[in-house]
């Protein structure tokens, strides 16, 4: 990196970090530098390759946070905005004592990768979410939250409009990228809502639909749309008419049932992986210390199965 | 979108209740935008009703009718009874509206005006007197006649909160539950005329508690006024219930609230817009006592019938043509719109619900609207997940939709499936975060 060139750091490191861990499982400190090189050097699909492994083990929170937020902005270069969203998940939400600034960021960029994703954005916190970000998280944001407010009201106007007026702010926090991105997935959520309600429509009233200025430009949103597996529809040139068709997976194919194979096996694992944990937390001396403590206040007639050398 | 497209001005000739207003013929031009042919005649209006709610009533109809002529004709009557009885506050407020265009016999009668008041301090200082006496006596009996008396006096003079807090006194001086039953109509009485509901739900359920005191009448009043309060409450379909529950025993005896007329159209419509076919035939065209009242509104009985029989588009014409009236109503008028288009959307989902696919040009027919207004009411139906179908636009027809159970089901498995595996995951990370966080701390105690 000091050699300001990082491309030539990607390789070496790669090597360095899979002979570092000991598991596939574990985070070492040289995940968010690698991460970082990747993403200064524009190679995403190395970065990619290592955000496919779970992390289990974690010994720094900072690393943690820095490789989860890196790990965001590749996927989000790479256009996997669902694993980006769970990456930034798990940094607004990690359990952290003092507020910082790599949970700002992180927390401006979910909001917008949210928006392009799901195309809503709830403003609560699941109960899990460390007090210290729940406070102070919305006050650094406010932008961004007014955003999601005009953003709801599916008018593309004043979504421009508003993002017109804040372009230093967005500007200044590198995120006008994305915040472009925000006002065409708009377009695109407009689309997917017609074809819930009609079976045909016509160009002309897509395009009214959805407040673009003409005809061939709705056609062009739906071919992009059809192309990217979004919506299934047929454009009727003759006609000027689209028609939507229903999702034609019939769950019947091969690679339909190895995928609900694969998925069962996961989770076969995962359900190991917790149990596991469960058994390791109830044999932890200071867990058994604390919950002894708590016993004390039954009845000594209740079979007391906790040794007597934890009760304090 | 609602009743002012049926507004055709095709008339009906019906024999209802509000017959074509005779003195104020001339159409003049409206404000509103209602074209209806029929308007209210205030006087035989005004005939049902009694007491106070007579001249609230007429004073609402000239605030909200743009009509002059009507608006000085109910002013006029407003002014009459008014002088009937005993409230000059009401009176000053009739003069200034009338503003002396009904010539020098409505003007501002300050002689009867300051005669009423001397009276009135009078008469309250005896009813002092006769209170402090009882109170010193110590007979329940007495006391309670003599709050009753103050509750009435108040209530004749038009401070309502007064009248409500004697009233209420009452209660601890009540020894039967004729007593009880009593306290509680006046406790209601004022409070509808207050416009505090949330009090009449509370006075009709302890009125309701004292049952061996309850003659027929006595608990229709209660249903009504109970109806009354939900109305305001907008709990349509509660609301409907009690107005159908309703005994016929009413008759007029409760003129100073409500007239049978009302009963029949507020339950009518409330019913209309909330209920489900089973019900609305078990509840309403099968329901022999409400008959009486519905043959006292035809108009709403023949609009229930339609919309029952599908005949959707005389339904919603009857509807348009009674707008203009209903507006003018005091309870009504807030609900209005939103009833009829409760009522406009059940309509369309229940004629789209029996059929796979429907001719778009047929349905605007039955509907007496246009092609285009009609795909835009169904779309904002089916984006709110009313109907279940889907529009072809290119030749006009809905299809209906029934979803695939299969492939739901598939979708939310493998969700559920890629859901879980996120949590799990996400939830051992955070658990490894705490545990070296706690380790970190414990071995800096160390």
């Amino acid at each position: 990196m000091l050699l300001e060139d990082p491309m030539r750091g990607v390789a070496p490191m790669l090597t360095a970090l899979q002979k570092l861990q000991y598991s596939s499982e574990q985070l070492t400190t040289l995940h968010p530098d690698f991460l970082l090189l990747c993403l200064l050097a524009k190679c995403y699909k190395t970065g990619l390759s290592i955000l496919e492994d779970d992390i289990f083990e974690v010994d720094q929170p900072r690393d943690f946070l820095l490789y989860c937020y890196y790990g965001g902005m590749i996927c989000i270069g790479q256009k996997k905005f669902s694993k980006a969203l769970e990456l930034l998940h798990s940094v607004v939400t990690a359990p952290m004592s003092v507020l910082n600034a790599i949970a700002i960021e992180a927390y401006k960029k979910y909001i917008l990768v949210s928006l392009i994703h799901l195309g809503q954005f709830s403003s609560s916190f699941p109960k899990y979410t460390s007090s210290v970000a729940q406070r102070n998280l919305k006050n650094f944001s406010q932008p961004y939250l007014e955003l999601v407010n005009s953003y709801c009201t599916g008018k593309i106007s004043e979504l421009e409009a508003f993002v017109q007026a804040n372009n230093e702010k967005f500007e200044s926090d590198k995120n006008l990228g994305l915040v472009k991105q925000v006002v065409s997935s708009m377009y695109k959520r407009n689309i997917q809502r017609l074809t819930q309600t009609y079976l045909t429509l016509s160009l002309e009233d897509i395009a009214n639909t959805v407040q673009l200025n003409s005809a061939k430009e709705a056609e062009m949103h739906v071919l992009q749309m059809i192309q990217d597996g979004e919506i299934y529809a047929t454009i009727n040139q003759k006609d000027g008419m689209v028609r939507f068709l229903e999702d034609p997976e019939q769950y019947k194919t091969c690679e339909m049932i190895e995928l609900i194979d694969s998925s069962i096996q996961r989770i076969m694992m995962l359900s190991r992986k917790l149990t596991d944990m469960d058994e390791q937390l109830s044999c932890d001396p200071l867990y058994l210390g604390k919950a002894g403590r708590e016993r004390q206040r039954f009845d000594f007639d209740d079979f007391d199965t906790v040794p007597s050398k934890f009760t304090v | 979108m609602d009743a002012e497209d049926e507004a055709t001005g095709h008339m009906i000739e019906e024999e209802e209740i509000y017959v074509n207003g005779g003195e104020d013929g001339d159409e003049s031009k409206r404000h509103r935008p209602i074209i209806s042919g029929e308007q209210l005649d205030i006087e035989a209006y005004a005939a049902l009703y009694t007491g106070r709610t007579k001249i609230s009533r007429l004073l609402f109809i000239a605030e909200k009718c743009g009509n002059a002529s009507m608006q000085l004709d109910a002013l006029r009557m407003a002014y009459d009874e008014i002088k009937k009885g005993e409230n000059t506050q009401l009176f000053r407020e009739v003069v200034a509206k009338i503003d002396g265009r009904l010539g020098p016999n409505y003007g501002p009668d300050n002689a009867w005006a300051d005669a009423v008041d001397r009276r009135a301090e009078l008469r309250k200082e005896k009813l002092e007197n006769e209170l402090n006496a009882y109170r010193t006596n110590l007979i329940k009996e007495s006391i309670r006649m003599g709050y009753n008396d103050f509750g009435d006096f108040y209530f004749a003079h038009g401070q309502l909160g007064d009248a409500f807090k004697n009233y209420v006194r009452t209660r601890d001086y009540c020894t039967t539950s004729k007593h009880i039953v009593h306290m509680c109509l006046n406790a209601i009485l004022v409070s509808i005329e207050m416009g505090q509901f949330t009090h009449v739900t509370s006075y009709v359920s302890k009125a309701e508690q004292s049952q061996d005191a309850l003659d027929s009448i006595t608990i229709a009043k209660l249903r009504c006024t109970a109806g009354l309060a939900l109305l305001e409450g907008k709990k349509y379909k509660l609301a409907a219930r009690k107005f159908l529950e309703t005994g016929p025993d009413l008759g007029n005896s409760y003129t100073e609230v409500i007239a049978p007329q009302d009963v029949a159209t507020y339950g009518g419509l409330c019913a209309l817009a909330s209920f489900d076919r089973a019900e609305l035939k078990s509840k309403v065209i099968d329901n022999i006592n409400f008959r009486n009242f519905l043959e006292l509104v035809p108009e709403i009985r023949e609009l229930i019938n339609d919309f029952y029989t599908s005949h959707y588009a005389s339904c919603l014409e009857y509807l348009g043509n009674l707008k203009a009236n209903l507006l003018l109503d005091i309870h009504l008028h807030d609900h209005v719109e939103t009833l009829y288009e409760q009522i406009r959307n059940k309509a369309l989902i229940q004629y789209t619900h029996p059929f796979v696919s429907v001719d778009l040009h047929m349905m605007a027919n039955a509907f007496n609207t246009s092609v285009s207004s009609l795909e835009k009411e169904l779309e904002a139906l089916i984006t709110n997940n009313q109907i279940q179908a889907r529009i072809d636009s290119h030749n006009k027809i809905l299809y209906a939709r029934h979803a695939d159970q299969r492939n739901t089901t598939f979708q939310r498995v493998l969700q559920t499936g890629c859901e879980f595996d996120r949590e799990v995951r996400s939830m051992l990370l955070r658990a490894n975060l705490i545990k070296h966080e706690f380790n970190l701390k414990a071995s800096r105690k160390h």
